[in-house]
């Protein structure tokens, strides 16, 4: 059983049970509450899932990319209840929660605020090991680039230029994502336990440097 | 409720994440990592290197105040965390983790304000075996200091804050007085510092190039203290106007191609922040007919203010009161103990969804 908390966008919050049951997923749209909200969504998650937080074997967070205020806000929690249990956190980008389980590839899209985007292009899993039989490792998402910054006037012809590529994006399909569901972020930490692939890196996307440039030194106040 | 609450507080209002815990008012752990050194390049702090700092912090000073108190979670009677005032980014941070550790564990959470929490740091004990102020402490308190007695004045002054509460009850009645209507005194530290090209932090680097200069040698403006501001700034502070004048006296100073008498500027810059500092406070005290003053925030550090305040305390028969120096700047130990204040009377958690609210009033205590 595993506690999935995301706010890379709004603020989204599931409980899963396995690699493939969504028990419960609670979704706050807005992107400017995440502090007040966290809460009483993972309160409600559980309820609904009818879990005590002692039946929890781990917590996932969204790593982003997002907005930094609100992406700090569900990382912290994350953290903060799997010590509260002493269980571990699995990080996970945000954008695989959006690519899991797509047939072909996909550029997954998120608002990165300032007229830029964030993206992340997909490859289908490896026909290899679907070939020999699929198992976990073939239904984890292949990242092929990103997550990265592109200005949203220049999005249109980036990805058109990705998708005419022959190779892993050849033909991508487009997911504009306004939400990060939590649900398919939980889904994707277990699968990434059971492959034994789950990171414990746990550092947020930021993509950017902290908004700040060095003073040239203080102002003259007399004429 | 226990008289004797078990209570976590986390802090991260500004450039400390601090986590400490105690046993009703007394201290078992004050544990704070601290971000300043990033923020030394820039001059002063900036909000999103503090935030990253914090995400960074917030979970090994978790374990480092827990393994200091040597207690275990499932003990703890509640969890208090800064709800305001503060920077909204870094209280989301301290927000989010005490939300999620809440719910983990089952326990109560308080959102507390910070400068109540100030205010609170004075109530707290260390435990009978140890002092539990930093070694080479100048403010280390002998063990017993007496209890904080009210009502108080209180004076708050940090690298965010300048302000004056008439305290009546902790958790009661807490009154704002006045407060900066522009930068805070430690600010004003750092800004003028930067102006004499010292280093960040401002205070102990004003502190140390004033121990050559003479505070009288240059007459600067003491804010908000003329006649007409008796009225509506009679306890405000104003310290825009005084950082305005160090820079007009530097700029002079360099236009005749003179050196900058850094050891005057320093010595007159801090007596004039002391002296509004304290002629305000006592003047509070005066006017409420309060003869108890409480000092507190990281500006205490500064052994003028603190050595101003005793001795215009002594002479007007006000008794002073100046928590260690490792409570007075900011720390997740008086949250707590503001969340043990709020616990043993019986006082309903906060609701779940409570937000960080960068000016929270001190009429909030609990969010």
């Amino acid at each position: 059983m595993l506690l999935a908390i995301d706010t890379s966008a709004g603020t989204s919050v599931a409980v899963v049970d396995g690699p493939d049951r969504v028990l419960a997923q609670l979704d706050e749209p807005d992107t400017r509450s995440h502090a007040e909200r966290i809460g009483t969504l993972i309160a409600a998650a559980l309820a609904d899932a009818g879990v005590t937080p002692r039946e929890i074997d781990a917590v996932a967070a969204g790593l982003g990319p997002g907005p930094f205020t609100g992406l700090r806000v569900g990382i912290a929690a994350a953290r903060a209840f799997a010590l509260g249990i002493g269980r571990p956190v699995v990080g996970v980008p945000a954008h695989e929660a959006v690519a899991l389980d797509r047939p072909g590839p996909v550029l997954v899209v998120t608002d990165a605020r300032r007229r830029e985007l964030a993206w992340s292009g997909f490859g289908t899993a490896s026909d290899s090991a679907l070939a020999s039989g699929g198992g976990v490792d073939a239904r984890l998402p292949r990242l092929v680039r990103g997550p990265e910054l592109v200005l949203a006037a220049d999005a249109d012809a980036l990805f058109a230029a990705l998708a005419a590529e022959s190779g892993p994006l050849a033909g991508a399909e487009r997911i504009d994502a306004p939400v990060i569901p939590a649900g398919p972020l939980g889904l994707l930490a277990e699968r990434h336990r059971t492959a034994g692939s789950a990171s414990s890196v746990l550092e947020p996307l930021y993509l950017r440097a902290p908004d700040v440039t060095l003073s040239a030194g203080p102002k003259r106040v007399t004429a | 409720m226990t008289a004797e609450p078990l209570v976590l507080g986390i802090e991260t209002s500004c450039d400390e994440t601090g986590v400490g815990i105690v046993r009703g008012r007394t201290l078992l752990a004050n544990v704070i990592a601290s971000s300043m050194d990033e923020h030394a390049r820039y001059g002063g702090v900036v909000p999103e290197v503090a935030a990253r700092a914090h995400l960074d912090a917030i979970e090994p000073t978790l374990h480092a105040a827990l393994a200091e108190a040597g207690v275990t979670l499932d003990e703890l009677d509640a969890i208090a965390v800064t709800s305001g005032p503060g920077l909204a980014g870094a209280l989301m941070v301290g927000i989010g983790a005490a939300k999620g550790l809440a719910l983990a564990t089952g326990k109560p959470l308080y959102g507390v304000n910070h400068l109540v929490g100030h205010v609170g740091a004075d109530l707290l004990r260390p435990p009978a075996a140890a002092d539990g102020t930093a070694p080479g402490d100048p403010t280390a308190a002998s063990a017993d200091r007496g209890e904080l007695e009210l009502p108080t004045i209180a004076l708050l002054v940090s690298g965010g804050h300048t302000s004056l509460l008439l305290v009546r009850d902790l958790i009661d009645d807490v009154e704002l007085l006045g407060e900066t209507i522009d930068d805070a005194a430690g600010e004003a530290f750092d800004k003028v510092a930067r102006l004499l090209g010292l280093p960040y932090p401002g205070g102990p680097q004003i502190d140390r190039a004033a121990a050559d200069g003479d505070p009288r040698a240059i007459r600067f403006p003491r804010g908000l203290t003329a006649p007409k501001d008796r009225d509506r700034h009679r306890f405000d502070f104003s310290f825009s106007g005084l950082k305005t004048a160090v820079a007009r006296t530097v700029e002079a100073a360099r236009d005749r191609g003179d050196d900058v008498p850094v050891g005057d500027v320093a010595a007159s810059f801090r007596e004039a922040v002391a002296d509004v500092l304290i002629t305000k406070a006592l003047d509070a005290c005066a006017e409420h007919g309060v003869p108890r003053l409480l000092l507190g925030g990281g500006v205490v550090a500064n052994a003028r203010i603190r050595g101003l305040a005793e001795e215009r305390c002594a002479a007007a028969g006000v008794t002073l009161r100046i928590p260690p120096l490792s409570l007075c700047t900011d720390n997740g130990a008086m949250i707590a103990g503001v969340g043990a204040a709020l616990v043993a009377a019986g006082r309903a958690p906060s609701p779940l969804d409570f937000a960080a609210d960068s000016t929270l009033p001190v009429t909030s205590v609990r969010a």
